[in-house]
């Protein structure tokens, strides 16, 4: 094998506990990094183990619900209170805060609402997902039931695949 | 395996040694294989009772709607009766997808996926009933606040008719949302196996390119916990929201503040008398015996033993303050002793019946854990159901405070056929949504089964 260029190794599992110690043996080994983990559902422990980064989703999601908030606020104001108030079963038509108990319904409603879509729109944009991509698994049995590891290394591939062929790899697949 | 630790001392949540490939094939199959005789016999039925309905309908909307059976005094009756019906049923699908996912109950993932599914199939039908009650459907934009060609005209944001508005018409798009973020993993799944090429091309565009890795997983485990938090919430104002319709008024049987929570009972327990309809049949038609268990079932009666003991003490509530207040139209109301002996008294004991007495068979452990005598109850319920909401219209406005003005009600035959015709559309979907969706949530599904099972079948 060359030892000088970069190797693509695609090693498939069908145990995601198996995968979880394939990982490990990975880290531990040197001149190597993984790429990409592909698995047909979500695996517990999984980001912990790669390290990934928090998420900013719940943030986000709290930000977008407070826009609707302030959005619906505004809206039940200005419709209610500034442009067009009217005398409404004596409801107090010239203060917003008086009249409140009849706005909570849509202010909820429309928090929600922002809050649950643009997240969802957040989601699809930072998991780069729309509607038509190509898909993104290399190998389409990680929709299924097998679990993919996708790793670069930088020297002599074969003792680590012999090592991973050991500790339950199923398949070696070696990518240029 | 994944999070999921099952204890020796329960049941399993999916019977036989079934393997990831299993639980994929399985799947699959209805999405691959042709359509059945008795599937081709349902959607032929429901095309005709949708056909019936969509003539209603436009009868309807060219004549007015004073070809419905209402009246002077009874000025709501089955047009409401059936949009508060079709609302309650469209609230199990996102109950037990948001709330059940933040209680962490695992037996929820055979049955999210097609409970969902059916409660966006029955908001569209509830959403139906009030714009084609609006008597020209065609202003139906009027009730959001958009700018408009008469200057000021906005709607009113006191009145508890716009509350539902938003509240519907938002429940059925984050219902859908969170419907859908559910799916995609699983179109990729059916995009990865498919061969015909046209359903490969129309599942690529719908499951985004997705490949599974581990930060896709990683956000949508984060979503589907927050989508399930913002539900939560959802779910209950919805239906407390439409209590307010009624309770928000000085019509005698309607003005309670009883009825948010009881309402939010009463939905949950039709919503799934419902999903036991519908699942009763997709079990045995997609033969998903091994995912669609007796354990199953039996959770989903306990809810609907303790929803139908909530709805239980509403009405006696209901009975007592009526008869505490000492008003002599209360004595009118549609549980009240003058209901069960009154012109209505075929309505008010089929709520009793269908609502009190036969739930009650589900005490005993052998019927609710039989599929038979589930699902007759379950469509018991689905009656009683639609009659306590047609007495609380029907009833208490047709005793109103003019005692000169008391009547009662004949619905016409374009009344029952709108009805009929929303029943035909909702299975006309479901049937479309059974052969061409994945019925049962697999990715999360293939998180609760065993790798022992897969090892010592790749071991024999």
């Amino acid at each position: 094998m060359n030892n000088n260029k970069d190797i693509c190794l695609h090693v498939l599992y069908d145990d995601d506990r198996i995968l979880l110690n394939g990982i490990k043996i990975i880290q531990c080994h040197n001149f190597c990094s993984i790429n990409e983990v592909y698995s047909p559902f979500p695996i517990h422990n999984l980001d912990k183990i790669l390290k990934l980064k928090k998420t900013n989703l719940s943030f986000l999601s709290f930000v977008y619900g407070s826009f609707g908030f302030c959005l619906a606020s505004l809206l039940t104001w200005y419709i209610m209170i500034f442009d067009w108030p009217q005398n409404i079963g004596g409801k107090p038509s010239f203060s917003w805060i008086k009249n409140i108990p009849s706005f909570i319904p849509v202010i909820f409603e429309i928090s929600i609402f922002f809050s649950a879509h643009l997240m969802c729109i957040s989601y699809l944009i930072q998991c780069k997902l729309f509607p038509g991509f190509s898909p993104k698994n290399p190998d389409p049995r990680t929709t299924d039931n097998m679990f993919l590891i996708e790793l670069s290394i930088k020297n002599n591939s074969e003792k680590l695949v012999n090592l991973l062929k050991e500790n339950g790899a199923k398949e070696v697949i070696i990518k240029k | 395996m994944s999070n999921h630790y099952e204890s020796p001392i329960r049941n399993p949540l999916i019977l036989g040694k079934k393997t990831f490939k299993n639980i994929t094939n399985d799947i699959l199959k209805p999405i691959k294989n042709k359509a059945g005789n008795l599937w081709w016999i349902a959607l032929f039925i429901s095309v005709l009772a949708f056909l019936w309905g969509i003539m209603c309908i436009f009868y309807t909307i060219g004549t007015g709607i004073g070809v419905w059976g209402l009246n002077k005094t009874i000025n709501w009756a089955w047009d409401i009766t059936n949009f508060v019906w079709w609302v309650g049923i469209g609230h199990a699908g996102t109950l037990i997808s948001a709330v059940l996912l933040l209680f962490r109950q695992k037996w929820r993932l055979s049955i999210n996926r097609s409970a969902e599914a059916m409660t966006i199939f029955a908001v569209i039908q509830a959403g139906l009933f009030p714009i084609i009650h609006m008597g020209r459907p065609w202003n139906a934009h009027w009730v959001l606040p958009i700018p408009n060609q008469f200057g000021t005209l906005w709607p009113n944001f006191n009145s508890p008719l716009l509350w539902d508005v938003f509240a519907i018409s938002t429940y059925f798009s984050v219902s859908t949302v969170f419907w859908f973020m559910g799916l995609i993993p699983d179109f990729a799944m059916i995009r990865d196996r498919i061969s015909n090429p046209f359903q490969k091309k129309i599942y690529s565009i719908l499951s985004f390119g997705w490949g599974g890795t581990s930060k896709e997983w990683k956000r949508f485990e984060e979503i589907s916990l927050i989508l399930a938090g913002l539900c939560t919430p959802l779910v209950f104002s919805v239906h407390t929201i439409v209590s307010f319709d009624f309770s928000t008024s000085v019509i005698k049987g309607w003005h309670s503040t009883i009825f948010p929570p009881y309402f939010v009972a009463g939905a949950i327990f039709s919503g799934f008398a419902m999903v036991q309809t519908l699942l009763g049949v997709a079990r045995k038609v997609l033969s998903l015996e091994s995912y669609i268990t007796r354990n199953h079932i039996e959770y989903m009666n306990m809810i609907i033993l303790l929803t139908g003991g909530i709805v239980f003490l509403a009405y006696i509530s209901e009975f007592i303050l009526a008869w505490y207040s000492g008003s002599p139209f209360e004595k009118f109301i549609y549980f009240s002793k003058e209901a069960a002996k009154g012109p209505f008294w075929w309505a008010f004991w089929a709520l009793i019946i269908c609502n009190i007495i036969i739930p009650q068979f589900l005490w005993i452990r052998s019927i609710r854990r039989s599929f038979f005598w589930s699902y007759v109850i379950a469509i018991i319920i689905n009656i009683g159901m639609w009659f306590e909401r047609f007495d609380i219209i029907v009833l208490n406005l047709s005793h109103d405070y003019l005692p000169s003005s008391w009547t009662g009600f004949i619905p016409s035959f374009v009344d029952v056929g709108i009805f009929i015709g929303t029943i035909g559309l909702f299975f006309i979907l479901y049937l479309l949504y059974i052969r061409t969706f994945p019925v049962i949530s697999q990715s999360e599904l293939k998180t609760i089964l065993k790798p022992k099972k897969e090892d010592e079948l790749n071991n024999k």
